[in-house]
């Protein structure tokens, strides 16, 4: 008896108990649909935090002035001024895994065009910045040395507040708005970069040269930075060294004894992202791993199911034998009776998991995101979950004594 | 094989039964011979190792002791793979119960021989076809066990049990669960068998039954009683249309 006939008479034995095969798949159905949904699900959140965090800048550092308090929450910003510009300078030269740092004002003001008004973040900041932040502009010119330094009345504007000002589909460029009753000529819009992980939208922003913004806004000069200090490390895992060679720097500068506190804080972007993503990977697996328990359940109710029709079979099994039938014929016959129910299980769940995910991705505005190598190790999975199940219910039959199989009522 | 003329030969068969501390003698020292072409009838009381004997002699089982030689092959040490072997090439059953696969198609039961002997679906089907025809029931192929009256059951088992062509046809009470009628025409169908030259041997409760076959083995005990030769009495079915009337 070759393969394909084994085959036939496995899936002919299969289709005459139909209600009863669908049943027995289910399990392995519900195991691979579930194994599907659920890392799609894992992967969406998981994307869903990369994209977020990636919105934010490469490789970013965030200094802040003040103490940390002991449970870790920072004071706010601007309580407690202890950086300086010529910290920010020392960081800038000292510090060789930094790339990048800029200092980054912050206030809330009206910006007005002719005919509209919007309240919005409103900063003051360097060239560097933006590239800190991998933040090109969209229309426009990005901003210059020279604005930064000479002081020049120009800004550039985020989409939304561009959109609120100007309505959307607009060129704003080169047209003039008001930040506290200063004139600021519109000089760029900066590219959408959609929300923070915390799910404030980064485009409702306003950027002007940091001269501009310490004469006009802050009113003066003054020796601390009333704001915080971005800084671009050379690579991702360059962050945890600049932290590092940061703080010292910092703490020397200060002149803070061992021991004490830094009059200071350092947030790691990338750090924080590889925890959030480390935590969705944790869910993923959670998620998979709960599925792919139910695909084991799956298994043992095929198993369950087969033994029943063995013995329910046992006189058709002692007639196959009397006819001829070897013993590797009767356990092949249950063995891809098996194989077959878990192995279009399978395929049925990828099917109704690739709806569920879609679903779920549609409903809750997620990437859809397939991973082709789950799908091709959950129908894989689940063969091997009926060979491993049918391989018992299969050896019994086998093992049955003709005559005894004959006279069994 | 040439100079062994029996094609059936048991010598000094036993068999025992062991259940627990009980040793239950089925057969104690059977020896019996069948040439081909032979139509044997074997009788006897409940329990007297007629089954036993079938069993042995189909290869479904083998003897505690003694040896039994199938068309001069000495089989009684066969493993479970080469007995299925002899039952594929050599051998035919036919049941009392039929034993025909359930919501299985009469052509689908005669072909399961075939399935295992490694024919071709071509070949099955018409191989299958053939035997169904030559059994009468060309026109009912399609037919599952459960859309067809005993006789029609058995005669599709028949059919199975001569698909392969086997040199030996065994079966174990064929007619117990038919009416004398019915019983009749599968007797003659038996004996258009071995006058084709395939050999049959049959257990029967029923002289009657018996008188069809040539010679009759009597069991009591483990043991052969009687052993005669006999003149048959030639198996005449009752009319086509009574008996077609009847079953349909
Ligand atoms: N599997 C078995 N285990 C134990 N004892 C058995 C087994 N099969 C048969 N026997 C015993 O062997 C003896 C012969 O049984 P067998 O079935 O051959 O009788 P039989 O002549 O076919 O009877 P019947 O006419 O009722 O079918 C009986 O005593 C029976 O109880
Ligand atoms: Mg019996």
């Amino acid at each position: 008896m070759n393969p394909l006939q084994t085959l036939r008479v496995a899936i002919r034995a299969l289709l005459r108990n139909k209600m009863r095969s669908f049943l027995t798949t289910l399990g392995i159905i519900i195991g691979v649909s579930a194994v599907i949904a659920m890392v799609a699900i894992g992967e969406g959140a998981k994307a869903m935090v990369e994209q977020s965090f990636a919105a934010m800048g490469s490789n970013l550092l965030i200094i802040l002035p003040g103490t940390t308090t002991a449970g870790g929450q920072h004071g706010g910003f601007g309580s407690m001024p202890t950086l300086t510009w010529d910290d920010l300078k020392a960081i800038q030269t000292e510090v060789p895994s930094v790339k990048y740092a800029a200092a980054q004002l912050r206030t809330v003001a009206q910006i007005v065009s002719e005919d509209q008004n919007w309240s919005t973040g409103v900063y003051g900041t360097s060239p560097e910045y933006f590239a800190i932040r991998d933040w090109p502009v969209a229309q426009g010119a990005p901003m210059s040395e020279s604005d930064a330094e000479g002081g020049s009345k120009i800004v550039l504007l985020g989409q939304t507040v561009v959109d609120k000002l100007f309505g959307a589909n607009t060129n704003p460029i080169g047209q003039l708005v008001r930040i506290n009753n200063t004139p600021f000529q519109v000089q760029a819009v900066l590219a959408a970069k959609g929300q923070s992980p915390m799910g404030q939208d980064y485009d409702d922003a306003a950027f002007i040269p940091l001269k501009t913004f310490q004469t006009k806004i802050q009113g003066g000069l003054h020796q601390f930075i009333s704001g915080v200090i971005f800084v671009g490390a050379t690579s991702p895992a360059g962050t945890v060294r600049a932290e590092k060679q940061i703080r010292s720097l910092l703490r020397d500068r200060h002149h803070l004894a061992a021991g004490t506190d830094d009059d200071f804080s350092i947030r790691n972007l990338t750090e924080l992202a590889s925890a959030r993503e480390q935590g969705t990977n944790t869910l993923t697996t959670l998620l998979a791993s709960i599925a792919a328990v139910s695909l084991l359940v799956g298994g043992i109710g095929i198993m369950n199911i087969m033994l029943v029709s063995v013995t329910e079979r046992t006189r058709e099994i002692g007639v196959r034998m009397a006819v001829g039938a070897k013993p590797r014929n009767i356990l092949a016959q249950f063995l891809v009776e098996a194989l077959t129910l878990s192995f279009a299980g399978g395929l049925i769940g990828v099917v109704l998991g690739l709806v569920a995910a879609q679903w779920l991705a549609a409903r809750f505005h997620w990437p859809m995101l397939i991973r082709p190598d789950i799908i091709v190790i959950s129908v894989v999975f689940s063969a091997l979950v009926g060979v491993i199940f049918g391989i018992y219910p299969a050896r019994k039959a086998s093992r049955l004594d003709p005559i005894e199989a004959l006279r069994f009522e | 094989m040439a100079n062994e003329p029996n094609l059936l030969q048991l010598e000094d068969v036993t068999k025992v039964y062991r259940m627990g501390d009980v040793e239950v003698h089925a057969l104690r020292g059977v020896s019996f011979a069948v040439a081909e072409g032979e139509f044997v009838a074997i009788m006897g009381a409940s329990g007297s190792g007629k089954s036993t004997l079938m069993n042995i002699i189909g290869c479904l089982d083998r003897p505690t002791s003694g040896r039994y030689l199938l068309a001069g092959e000495d089989v009684s040490g066969l493993d479970r793979d080469a007995l299925a072997e002899k039952r594929s090439r050599t051998l035919g059953f036919v049941f009392q119960n039929f034993n025909l696969l359930s919501r299985t198609s009469a052509i689908e039961n005669v072909e399961l021989p075939l399935l295992y002997a490694g024919a071709h679906t071509r070949e099955r089907h018409e191989r299958a076809h053939a035997a169904l025809e030559r059994v009468g029931l060309a026109e009912r192929i399609h037919h599952h066990p459960n859309q067809m009256s005993g006789g029609q059951q058995q005669r599709v088992a028949i059919a199975r049990a001569l698909v392969s062509n086997p040199k030996v046809i065994l079966a174990d009470e064929p007619t117990g669960n038919l009416d004398s009628v019915t019983s009749v025409e599968v007797m003659a169908l038996f004996q258009e068998l071995r006058d084709s030259g395939i050999t049959v041997v049959l257990v029967t409760h029923e002289p009657d039954i018996a008188r069809y076959a040539a010679r009759v083995v009597v069991m009591k005990d483990g043991k052969l009683q009687s052993d005669v030769r006999q003149e048959p009495q030639r198996a005449v079915p009752a009319p086509a249309e009574a008996a077609v009337g009847g079953e349909s």
